[in-house]
């Protein structure tokens, strides 16, 4: 299968109900302000992408709804409850789940024993979290005693995106998902991306390869120096990035 | 036969003790990934508790260790990870260990307040009774020892391999913003790894100091003791806890095969400075052992804030700036007197220690090599001063310089590839034998030595004043030139050196050579530092340069600012005031200060509003505007932002 033969269920935002809403969010690194007041709305069930160039802030904000960063002004709501001053760890448990830049695993534990911190999320038995991702990622099965940080970054990104597979998120955030890894690889974790749309999870997306978000996505924003420049449908933005990414 | 066997039995024994404290090592580096330097201090607190509970109020055995293990040390382990620790993750590969030595001087010195060092502290086992086997008699105590070190490592194994807690604890280290996106809480976590190694701790404190019924439990000893498992613990690479308990175990018998079989060869003298070093001569061993440490091209990226380099003529100005106050302070001091100390003598004092100073501001403020043993390079240059030439003589400086170079090139050659943890811990086991096998050996320093002063031809440095004066010039001279250092091509190979290790071998330097220079250079410093300090008093004798001392000195220019001439001088000023005018507070000044280090990385003097809160006259505001100031005059500088790669 194709990155362009992903089924992604057809959605109408103007009639769906949010299922993550960021408002007026400012944040700042030391005095250095990054995100300028970004407002933008998630729809349940949608497959948002935010694309700009490096350094326009989509990290940040990612990092800001994750918890991991707090922001200096603005809120951020999951559902319908305001999130910017719960902890990340109490954020994972309610239902966000936020795959970082990078590759979010433990380098430093075998594949088996990242797949039991998983079960922190709770509600999820070690066993049952095995059977689910060996079942999607056979390759991770053979290297079960294998340190994680050992492995290739396409089966590092693997181990890594498991964590949404088997925590049933609510809201999936992907922070450059295909970074430093070859296009079969990514087509291959684009197409479980496309798995969890199906099942109505709602994902924001962030990337720098906007072909590929885009084939995904029902949704789509363009972030330029810390806010949210242009917002629309997947074909409507593909053509906006191009002009953005030229002139930065 | 029968006492091989003896030999044998005793040596496993001596190794399952030296197992509990290794494992104990191994369990806080796993979940912190910080080695403790207070390990063994915290062991001494829980032996000296358990001496305080069962030998001196009589409590019943059960709840002295229930208080201590189960309450005491989980408190204890508690609030040091709150204060001290939690800032630490992503910190430079220095701070951990400053943060840690710090504890350890802390806990030594509480510990010296509350439990008089003249006083006898003698423990009965917790279980009495022995039995007989194989024409061998062996007490039930020592087979509770064994049995505690082998149930411990089995269940620690499982604890960290096979359930969700104990890989939740190893995790943390790995990444702790990933393991809150998981849903568990890092800092709970870092505090329940925190927790657990505090209890090893203590209990290997206890059972260590159950060992020492003969001798009875001392406070040094007691800290010191757990160094035995120091080896250990680095050869389980601070994480397999199954190959540091049989480390422990083999070094235990090889230690009992050394003491019983080869040193009674040995003179007397010889054979206590040997067995008194053996710790740290296996320590040495396991470091030299270690694999080389692979380079890495991307590490953690930790912001340091670094002084702004004053120019030459910043430079040369303060020199003389300084020069001329100590003029002043010459004349003004000449003949003041506080409490029987001649206050010129101490300024001589800190003008020697703030060489010292100097020399770690070159060799862990710019190229990043963690030292604690550069009083041992002192100490040598003491030494050699009191011995060349009759005493007080140039060729004492030149010895003291060269030898030490030399003393420091061979301590670094071994190590430079290890990663910084690992050459602390050489400088720690080199500064330790040194101090137990060298410093403290009756033929050598005795009852004190006598050097006298410098004698140069048509000059005269009897008086105290001149003395005085000629070391400040000295003092002046040694930092224009660590400034100088730092300006050049070699300063700029330093800090990039500590920068990034990896990026420095890749344009095609050489690691090896830089840091066997720079660490032949502050040896050397230090050495001369030596010689200078003996001159002062005319004598010199062994506890101006032990351990201790020499930690607590790394820690107050740490306190200050390691990047720093100025840092350098006030940290000499500071441990020589406290030593004279209140030494037991020594410990406690340095250690309460290092509780600023864990939040401030780069000391007193890199906190960022000091410059505006200082009224002095060469305060400057910086040319680029923002709010840091400039104390270019004596070497105090703005503190500028600049990323450096972390371990």
């Amino acid at each position: 299968m194709t990155v362009a033969s992903i089924p992604v269920p057809e959605l109408s935002p103007a009639t769906l109900s949010p299922a993550l809403a960021i408002r007026a969010v400012r944040a700042s690194y030391g005095r250095i302000e990054v995100l300028h007041g970004v407002d933008l709305t998630v729809p349940a069930g949608s497959v948002f992408a935010l694309l700009g160039p490096n350094g326009a802030g989509k990290s940040t904000l990612l990092k800001v709804i994750s918890g991991q960063m707090r922001p200096t002004a603005g809120e951020v709501v999951i559902g319908d409850k305001p999130v910017g001053k719960l902890p990340t760890e109490k954020l994972a448990r309610t239902g966000l789940c936020s795959i970082p830049e990078g590759r979010g695993i433990f380098p430093n534990l075998t594949v088996r024993e990242n797949l039991r911190i998983w079960t922190y999320r709770g509600g999820l038995s070690v066993k049952s979290v095995e059977e689910q991702t060996y079942a999607t990622f056979p390759r991770l099965s053979e290297r079960r005693k294998q340190l994680a940080g050992t492995m290739s970054g396409g089966e590092q990104q693997m181990l890594a995106i498991s964590r949404a597979l088997v925590t049933d998120p609510k809201v999936l955030l992907l922070d450059e998902l295909s970074m430093g890894l070859a296009p079969l690889i990514v087509s291959e974790l684009y197409e479980l991306v496309g798995t969890l749309a199906a099942q109505g999870k709602t994902i924001l997306l962030v990337e720098q390869f906007v072909t590929t978000a885009l084939l995904v996505a029902t949704r789509a924003a363009i972030m330029v120096h810390g806010k949210i420049q242009q917002e629309g449908t997947p074909s409507d933005m593909a053509t906006a990035a191009l002009s953005v990414y030229l002139s930065s | 036969m029968t006492s091989f066997l003896q030999y044998t039995i005793f040596g496993i024994i001596l190794g399952a003790g030296f197992a509990i404290a290794a494992t104990g090592l191994v369990v806080t580096y796993t979940t912190s990934g910080v080695f403790n330097f207070a390990h063994g201090a915290v062991g001494m607190i829980a032996a000296f508790s358990y001496w305080e509970l069962v030998a001196n109020h009589h409590v019943p055995v059960v709840l002295a260790l229930v208080i201590i293990l189960l309450i005491g040390a989980p408190i204890a382990g508690a609030l040091v990870e709150r204060v001290l620790m939690r800032r630490l993750h992503g910190a430079t590969a220095e701070r951990p260990i400053m943060v840690t030595l710090g504890l350890l001087v802390i806990l030594t010195g509480v510990a010296t307040i509350v439990w008089s060092p003249k006083n006898q502290y003698q423990l009965s086992p917790i279980v009495s009774g022995s039995f007989r086997q194989v024409s061998i008699n062996l007490q039930y105590q020592q087979v509770l020892t064994i049995g505690i070190a082998i149930a411990l490592v089995i269940g620690l194994r499982f604890l960290f391999s096979s359930t969700r807690t104990g890989v939740g604890l190893r995790a943390v280290v790995d990444d702790p913003g990933l393991l809150a996106m998981s849903g568990a809480s890092p800092d709970a976590m870092s505090q329940y790894g925190w927790i657990l190694g505090f209890v090893m701790a203590a209990l290997a404190g206890v059972l260590l100091a159950l060992t020492q019924e003969q001798t009875g439990i001392s406070i040094v000893a007691m800290t010191l003791l757990v160094v035995n498992g120091y080896a250990a613990a680095i050869v389980g690479r601070l994480k397999n806890i199954p190959v540091t308990f049989i480390a422990a175990i083999v070094i235990g018998l090889l230690e009992d095969y050394i003491i019983y079989y080869a040193l009674p060869h040995l003179s007397q003298g010889l054979n206590s400075d040997i067995t008194l070093a053996l710790p740290m001569v296996f320590l040495f061993i396991a470091l030299v052992m270690l694999p080389s440490v692979r380079l890495r091209a991307v590490g953690r990226l930790s912001t340091v804030r670094v002084p702004r380099m004053p120019s030459g003529k910043e430079s040369l100005l303060g020199g003389v700036a300084f020069f001329v106050l100590a003029v002043i302070a010459s004349v003004v001091l000449s003949s003041a007197v506080v409490r029987g100390t001649n206050l010129l003598n101490l300024g001589g004092e800190i003008m020697a220690l703030g060489i010292v100073g100097l020399s770690l501001v070159l060799l862990t403020g710019y190229s990043g090599q963690v030292s604690l043993c550069q009083f041992s390079f002192m100490g040598i240059g003491a030494f050699l001063m009191g011995k060349v030439a009759g005493g007080g003589s140039l060729l004492g400086l030149v010895a003291a310089a060269l030898v030490c170079a030399v003393l420091g090139a061979l301590v670094a050659l071994p190590t430079l590839r290890l990663r910084a943890l690992y050459f602390a811990l050489a400088t720690f086991a080199f500064a330790d034998a040194v101090d137990q096998g060298f410093f403290q050996d009756s033929r050598v320093f005795g009852g004190g030595i006598n050097v006298g002063r410098i004698v140069l031809p048509g000059l005269s440095f009897g008086g105290n004043r001149s003395e005085f004066l000629l070391l400040s010039v000295i003092f002046v001279l040694v930092a224009l030139l660590v400034l100088t250092i730092r300006r050049s091509l070699f300063g700029r190979r330093l800090v990039a050196m500590s920068d990034s290790p990896a990026a420095y071998a890749t344009v095609g330097l050489n690691l090896a050579v830089t840091k066997v220079a720079v660490f032949a250079i502050a040896a050397a410093l230090a050495g001369i530092a030596g010689g200078l300090y003996a001159t002062v008093n005319g004598t010199v004798g062994s506890s101006d340069f032990d351990f201790f001392s020499g930690i607590i000195f790394v820690l107050f220019v740490t306190v200050w600012s390691i990047r720093t001439v100025s840092g350098a001088f006030l940290a000499a000023v500071t441990f020589v005031v406290l030593t004279t005018f209140w030494s037991t507070g020594l410990g406690l000044v340095a250690g309460a200060g290092i509780i600023l280090i864990g939040r401030a990385a780069s000391g007193i003097l890199g906190i960022d509003r000091l410059s505006t809160l200082l009224p002095l006259p060469w305060v400057k505001r910086a040319s680029g505007g923002g709010d840091s100031g400039t104390l270019a005059g004596i070497g105090i500088t703005p503190m500028g932002g600049e990323a450096r790669v972390a371990g």
